[in-house]
């Protein structure tokens, strides 16, 4: 059932000036897929898709492509494609150039540069403006070119690096919807690259959480979000209760006084543990059925739902729901025992970063 | 304008007025009268005419060229190489390349003079070798020595500005889509330089041309340019003549200013001297 996988990375470090960018990396990307690096500002996104992309040497690690080493294979005889950050279009050459630069190399007939070229215009709907200097062109207009050029040479992989950063939210979501579009058309695998964790979830079939140059997790975008595996990635893929608890035994914690029955188990007695809980799945009703209770301090329409504060239990509560408490109404609290999750507390910052589970 | 401020203009308008309208106007004056005050144009007819003048004509645009190719030459590939390496060294170097035009005029064409000598460090060197003497000082190698290291600098700034400015993910980009480094060189790096090599070459270029110092200094008198010949004409009171080269020398530069200022505008090369 599991597809082949088309690119590892087995051990990849990275340091700039003594500082690690990237520790002891591993992770394989399968045919096909679309997955996205999904990390912080500078948690090492870039450089791993440089790695990829053949632009960065690992300082230790191999690069594998279907079986092959190519660790130290340079970037043009490498079967990928790269949509770079902020674009990089060669600035001397007009639309057409642009995208038949790659062809050009490759020796391809005149004739057949054309058809393919325009081929891909029509694709990213920007078709008759061959003859355009790409420096006139939006921010919008650009970054499809650069897909184009990418795509027209046919590659198994395409590489992005945060394509949609420089575009308005409007424009974003068509952008999104058209990148979805291309993937499934082209049916080749997308690497994509995004600090954008709504980005991410719209978009991949596999999501990598970095930080501090390490994976946290990897699964689909359901698992990400359904069962983080740390307090890091609960806090970076929507918002998020993380909550001191104590763990009293197998399903069952204990979250500032109160008992809460939960469906984890295999810690230990009296551990002190992370309690996350999503701000959706918490449920207000009155303070008598609630198993805690607690005042809203505030109240912001978001449109879909409204978000509300709750004081309980010396812990701000935020809470996702279709109705609305007004501001210093008490209110009880619910929490169905499927929706707790429980981690381990990392015991220092580095473990923190690694996000080490036992 | 305010006219209460107008006074505020009066130094700068005795500027243009002293230092500029009323040389270029005497210039024109002369260069466009005969001696008994009527109208000519035997001046500027006689400066491409004479053969004395044609040969400094030619000496001097082959001088300004070679030492515009060669300044070219040495100035690219440091550019690109100092484009690669860390900003710290890059500002050294770039400094250390400055450093001589602090040094006054006189004393570096002296100092190159002592190197170039007879019996000047070079020939010291070669004879304890046990080489044979090489003749520089007071020949058209020693001027061209002494352009190419008086106008380098102009030729390595602009370079300089514009290859590291480069954005190095356009080079990146073209070697993604398949390019080798050689490839990549002639179709992305070379054409994306090209606004700071024509304005280093401009800035060569026409101060080279016009040159008159360095070749007194280091010709020794013997080789004469189109520069010295102008010097010489207002120092012997010819006033018709020497005018009349020097509107010739001056629509030369002027020329070849506009030829390049379309493509040097942006890297602040395109002035005149
Ligand atoms: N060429 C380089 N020289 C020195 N340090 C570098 C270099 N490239 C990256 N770094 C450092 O490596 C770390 C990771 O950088 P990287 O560009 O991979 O982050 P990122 O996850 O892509 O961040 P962002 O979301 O801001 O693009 C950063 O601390 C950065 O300063
Ligand atoms: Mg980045």
């Amino acid at each position: 059932m599991e597809k082949e996988k088309l690119i590892e990375l087995v051990g990849v470090s990275k340091s700039y000036d003594g500082e690690n960018v990237l520790k002891n990396l591993d992770l394989y990307i399968r045919d096909n897929e679309f997955i996205t690096l999904l990390g912080p500002s500078g948690c090492g996104k870039t450089t791993t898709l440089r790695i990829i992309g053949g632009f960065v040497t690992p300082d230790t690690g191999r690069v594998i492509f279907e079986g092959k080493d190519i660790t130290a294979l340079p970037p043009n005889k490498r079967q990928l494609n790269t949509v770079f950050q902020k674009y990089a279009l060669f600035p001397h050459m007009n639309v057409f150039e642009n995208i038949a630069f790659g062809l050009r190399i490759q020796g391809v007939s005149e004739q057949e540069i054309k058809r393919r070229v325009s081929e891909m215009l029509e694709m990213v709907g920007l078709s008759g403006f061959e003859k355009r200097a790409v420096t006139q062109m939006s921010g919008g207009q650009q970054q499809r070119i650069a897909i184009a050029r990418a795509l027209v040479n046919k590659p198994r992989v395409l590489l992005l690096d945060e394509p949609l950063g420089a575009l308005d939210f409007k424009m974003r979501q068509d952008m999104q919807y058209e990148l979805k579009n291309i993937h499934k058309q082209a049916g080749i695998t997308f690497i994509y690259v995004t600090h954008d964790q709504e980005e991410a979830l719209t978009l991949s079939d596999t999501i990598a959480v970095m930080n501090q140059g390490i994976i946290q997790q990897i699964g689909t975008p359901e698992d990400i979000y359904n069962e983080p595996k740390n307090a890091f990635v609960a806090d970076f893929i929507g918002d998020s209760n993380i909550i001191d608890g104590v763990m009293l035994h197998d399903y069952l914690v204990n979250i500032r006084g109160v008992d809460f029955p939960c469906v984890d188990a295999g810690f230990r007695r009296e551990e002190p543990v992370d309690v996350v809980i999503r701000p959706e799945d918490v449920i207000l009703t009155t303070p008598e059925k609630g198993q805690l209770q607690g005042v809203v301090t505030s109240l912001t329409f978001k449109g879909v739902h409204y978000e509300m504060d709750v004081e309980a239990c010396g812990y701000e509560w935020l809470v996702h729901s279709t109705k609305m408490e007004p501001v210093g109404s008490h209110v009880g609290i619910c929490v169905d025992p499927e929706n707790i999750q429980i981690m381990h507390k990392p015991r220092s910052v580095d473990e923190e970063a690694a996000g080490v589970d036992e | 304008m305010n006219k209460k401020n107008l006074w505020l203009s009066g130094p700068y308008l005795v500027w243009i007025v002293g230092f500029i309208l009323l040389p270029l106007v005497t210039i024109f004056y002369y260069g466009f009268t005969t001696a008994q005050g009527g109208f000519t144009f035997a001046n500027i007819i006689n400066a491409v005419t004479d053969s004395a003048n044609l040969k400094a004509i030619g000496l001097t645009v082959l001088l300004a060229a070679l030492a515009t190719a060669i300044c070219l030459l040495l100035g690219y590939p440091l550019a690109l190489c100092l484009s690669r390496i860390g900003l710290k060294w890059q500002k050294a170097v770039i400094f250390l390349f400055i450093l001589p035009m602090w040094m006054n005029f006189m004393l570096q064409m002296v100092a190159i003079n002592v190197i170039l000598e007879d019996n000047g460090i070079i020939n010291t060197i070669l004879t304890a070798l046990g080489l044979e003497k090489v003749h520089i000082a007071n020949t058209f190698g020693a001027i061209l020595i002494g352009m190419v290291y008086d106008y380098f600098p102009f030729m390595l700034l602009p370079l300089y500005n514009t290859v590291s400015r480069l954005d190095g993910d356009l080079i990146n980009a073209s070697k993604d889509l398949g390019a080798g480094p050689l490839r990549t060189f002639f179709k992305i790096t070379f054409p994306l330089s090209l606004p700071g090599l024509v304005s280093g070459a401009t800035m060569v270029f026409i101060p080279a041309i016009s040159d008159f110092a360095i070749a007194e200094m280091l010709g020794g008198g013997k080789i004469m340019l189109v520069g010295n010949i102008v010097e010489m004409s207002f120092t012997k009171g010819q006033y018709y003549q020497g005018s009349g080269l020097a509107i010739l020398l001056m629509a030369f530069v002027i020329i070849s200013s506009l030829i390049t200022g379309e493509d040097g505008e942006n890297e602040g090369g395109a002035m005149l001297p």
